[in-house]
């Protein structure tokens, strides 16, 4: 197998906190890769380095080979480094179809032409309406997103990172909020991500890591602790003291 | 040289006086409030008429312009401004135009368009000379009211309870109301403490800015600058930034009059993109 | 199967959004039929028309890119001193000065673009004052090019397309600013419906997700605000060849705030608010000069107040509820 995304002694500290200690990571090409730890580890910190949110303090980042560790957020989208939010950042005033089309329209390089329009490009069309299909969108495309159940938005924040078409898929905790009853839904379209795309999912809830991952690294106090194959890290005392230490604190 | 160096630094403390309480408003509520120049103008009017039509003398109108801006601000802040905390920036902003315009032009309707004057009595007017320097005794007077005054703010925002409540409230409204500290209240009383200081600037300004009904919006901007520059978590940031700014303009004014306020509006803007928080605010993470 | 129909539903969705309403078409008839309903009032006229194109400069960066201004005058002014200043000593051909006052305050725009793409709402609002003072102060330092406080005398305007003269009854003045008007309206609405205008509205709605879309939001903001610049350079030039005067009042402040109430009274990301606005507002001035002109100033702002205050919502469904009643004749008439 080959790498889709690594990181090379990544460090981030603000001012004297240090959020991300010396963190060497790989994702394979393809992988279903889970990043846990407790509260506070410093796993979004290490998600907002990888697409640019943040800058490292030192360390590099390559994707497929490339070092994007100085590129700006949108280079990293248009070279196939597509992520979710934990919060929803939504379009709130577009209808899914108009936000599918946008991350569409900025990945064929349409989105400094003020003069086409969207319906007369097929290509567009065509891709938009795929993206929507794959994601169950179709039935309400034309509705608001401000107005869409939450667990629907959970959904629309995946179809919109796929859209990019990305290479790695950051998923940062999809299902956090999303109630019981739309939550198999949620599952059902992760699981159903296609397999060349390399997936990275952070996450709390272990019931969805271990359904999913094939791979885990446990970060706790911005570090690796750990890292294997879901039933190692069930039986790895370390991870294990972590949880527990942090389930008393809950 | 020196002389208008002095000039400069009195100028520059009605400046502070005029816009400290706008620092305060601003940091406290996250409030822009442009009109603050109106309650500034109030002040003027209210010296102006207490001089001439009731005949006060000088200094006993200067605790009236007080007074007055200060109730008219207490009155605004319970009936018209609180409903804005919530709103938009662009909403407050396009709320206090509204005011400033209203002002202006009442104003004009009232007093009419002309510049006003006062007389001033007889030992606050001439100047004196020390070593070499002129001094303007107006000046001195105005810099010696402005300067106790910064002084006292200053401790009564470090070292008083209500100046420690008021630091509390303006790092963090919320928290400070889960520890029971009464923030509208609080709020209220900044709010027509700063709008009685503008007052008070106003009429100890007349004489250095003028007065006319379009005071508001002729120093709108530099009480901008006062409270961009400075910021707004302390008293020492908008006082420096009052000091530079009027020392800049007086002596910018003096030496290159045709390039006139550009100046000051070409270093507010520089100031702003490079440092959007104020000159002398502590760094946020 | 994902059926060929679904393309087509998702082709007919992106379509309706640019798809020209049957009331659009109803406004701009009207707008030209004006000139022959009220042929006494072309000068009002004329000022609506460029109010409403200096309205819809603001509406593409405050509507659509959702980018606030105190200074919006500093585009008005630029257009307007250029356009004036090329009639005065190069040409007086007006198209010649449209082009030369668009591409003047495009380029101010594209210069201070850099500095309102940074920091909050706050800061964007002093920086654009702050722009429009200096221009401000520029053109009354520079006096011998400007004229000063005295204004810019002397400004000949030619024919329109030679054929045209200029009359003090504003018949020439009125259809060339209601043409300008419509044809750059014409592509600012094509704009907002073509990627850049979504990505735009992206920006707007969330600049973090934007970028994360693929969006080089800095990029798209100062496009837009150029774009913007120079509609609102167009809207001086009319200004100036149609009164064949430029006074230092194009630069005041009062402009932009002025600006700013056509845009509340109207509506913002629509493209018509900024129109409907301008001729509410300026038929307000009208009736209100008639009574008392001195004091316009306490009205405007009182009626600032009370829209922030409440009246906003009001007035909005009051739009509405005449919009959608316009919208169902019109498509009762169009069927």
């Amino acid at each position: 197998m080959s790498v889709a995304l690594q990181t090379f002694d990544l460090c981030k500290s603000f001012g004297g906190i240090t959020a991300t200690d010396h963190v060497d990571f790989t994702l394979e090409k393809g992988a279903r890769h889970a990043l846990i730890g407790p509260n506070g580890a410093g796993k979004t910190t290490f998600v907002n380095q990888l697409t640019g949110v943040l800058k490292p303090s030192s360390g590099c980042i390559t994707l497929m080979g490339e070092d994007i560790t100085k590129l700006t957020r949108e280079a990293r989208v248009q070279r196939g480094l597509a992520r979710t939010f934990q919060i929803n950042q939504l379009f709130a005033t577009m209808t899914p179809l108009e936000m599918v089309a946008l991350v569409t329209s900025e990945r064929l390089g349409r989105g400094s032409q003020p003069f086409r329009a969207l319906d007369l490009d097929a290509e567009l069309v065509e891709q938009t309406a795929e993206i929507l299909t794959r994601f169950r969108l179709d039935d309400m495309m034309d509705r608001t997103i401000a107005t869409l159940p939450y667990g629907k938005q959970r959904q629309i924040e995946i179809a919109a990172a796929f859209a990019a078409r990305p290479t790695v898929l950051l998923l940062d905790e999809p299902a956090a909020g999303v109630p019981e009853a739309e939550r198999r839904e949620l599952m059902q379209t992760v699981a159903e991500l296609p397999d060349d795309v390399s997936v990275l999912l952070i996450e709390h809830d272990m019931d969805l890591v271990f359904r999913f991952a094939t791979r885990i690294t446990v970060l706790v106090n911005g570090r690796v602790l750990a890292e294997g194959t879901p039933e190692e890290m069930a039986r790895d005392p370390a991870v294990r003291a972590a949880y527990l230490g942090e389930s008393t604190h809950v | 040289m020196l002389t208008i160096l002095f000039d400069g630094i009195a100028y520059g403390m009605v400046l502070f006086v005029l816009g400290c309480g706008l620092s305060v408003t601003m940091g406290l509520m996250n409030f822009v409030n442009l009109a603050h120049g109106a309650f500034a103008m109030l002040g003027g009017y209210v010296a102006v008429l207490a001089m001439q039509r009731l005949g006060l003398p000088f200094l006993a109108s200067l605790p009236l312009a007080f007074l007055s801006a200060a109730l008219v601000g207490i009155v605004l802040e319970r009936l018209i401004y609180r409903p804005m905390y919530a709103k938009s920036h662009l909403d407050q902003v396009m709320f206090s135009i509204g005011l400033v315009f209203m002002a202006v032009a009442g104003t004009d309707w009232l007093m009419g368009s002309t510049q006003q004057f006062i007389r001033l009595p007889a030992w606050l007017q001439g100047r004196f000379e020390i070593a070499g320097i002129g001094i303007g005794r107006y000046r001195l007077f105005v810099i010696a009211i402005c300067g106790l005054l910064a002084i006292s703010l200053q401790w009564g925002f470090t070292r008083t309870r209500f100046g420690s409540r008021l630091r509390a409230a303006v790092d963090d409204a919320r928290v400070a109301r889960g520890l029971g500290i009464p923030v509208n209240r609080l709020f209220a009383l900044t709010f027509a403490l700063g709008c009685g200081l503008a007052g008070l600037g106003g009429a100890l300004g007349i004489e250095l800015m003028g007065l006319d009904p379009t005071f508001p919006l002729k120093f709108m901007i530099y009480f901008l600058i006062v409270v961009t520059v400075g910021g707004t978590s302390s008293i020492t940031g908008p006082f420096f930034a009052a000091m530079l700014l009027g020392v800049a303009d007086v002596v910018g004014k003096y030496l290159v009059p045709q390039v006139g306020a550009f100046i000051i509006y070409a270093l507010m803007v520089v100031l702003l993109i490079t440092r959007p928080h104020g000159l002398f605010a502590r760094a946020r993470a | 199967m994902r059926a060929e129909s679904f393309d087509a539903r998702v082709r007919q969705a992106l379509y309706a959004n640019r798809r020209w309403h049957p009331a659009e078409i109803g406004f701009w008839i009207l707008a030209f039929a004006a000139y022959l309903l009220f042929p006494s009032h072309l000068l009002l006229l004329n000022e609506i028309a460029i109010l409403a194109l200096f309205a819809l400069s603001l509406d593409l960066i405050l509507g659509y890119a959702g980018i606030v201004s105190l200074g919006h005058a500093a585009f008005l002014g630029m257009g307007a001193y250029a356009a004036g200043l090329l009639a005065k000593h190069v040409t007086g051909d007006p198209f010649a000065g449209l082009a030369c006052g668009m591409a003047a305050a495009g380029l101010v725009g594209l210069l201070t673009s850099p500095l309102v793409l940074r920091g909050s709402d706050l800061t964007r609002l002093m920086v654009t004052l702050g722009v429009a003072l200096i221009l401000y102060e520029l053109a009354n330092s520079f006096g011998s090019l400007t004229g000063g406080a005295d204004g810019l005398q002397g400004v000949m305007m030619k024919p329109v397309l030679g054929q045209f003269e200029f009359d003090i009854f504003g018949r020439t003045a009125y259809l060339y600013s209601l043409s300008v008007l419509f044809l750059l309206f014409l592509i600012a609405r094509r704009v907002v419906h073509s990627p850049v205008g979504l990505s735009l509205r992206a920006v707007r709605d969330n600049p973090l997700r934007a970028s994360a879309s693929g969006v080089p939001n800095g990029r798209r903001l100062a496009a837009a605000y150029t774009l913007a610049a120079a509609y609102a350079g167009a809207a001086g030039a009319l200004l100036a060849q149609t009164t064949q005067f430029v006074s230092l009042d194009v630069l005041d402040f009062h402009r932009s705030a002025d600006l700013m109430l056509v845009l509340i009274i109207g509506g913002a990301g629509y493209l018509y608010g900024g129109l409907i606005g301008a001729i509410a507002f300026k038929l307000l001035q009208d009736a209100i000069a008639s009574f008392t002109p001195q004091y316009w100033m306490f009205w405007i702002g009182l009626f600032l107040v009370l829209f922030v205050l409440g009246g906003r919502e009001i007035i909005h469904s009051a739009v509405k509820t005449v919009a959608g009643r316009f919208a169902r004749l019109g498509r009762g008439g169009a069927r």
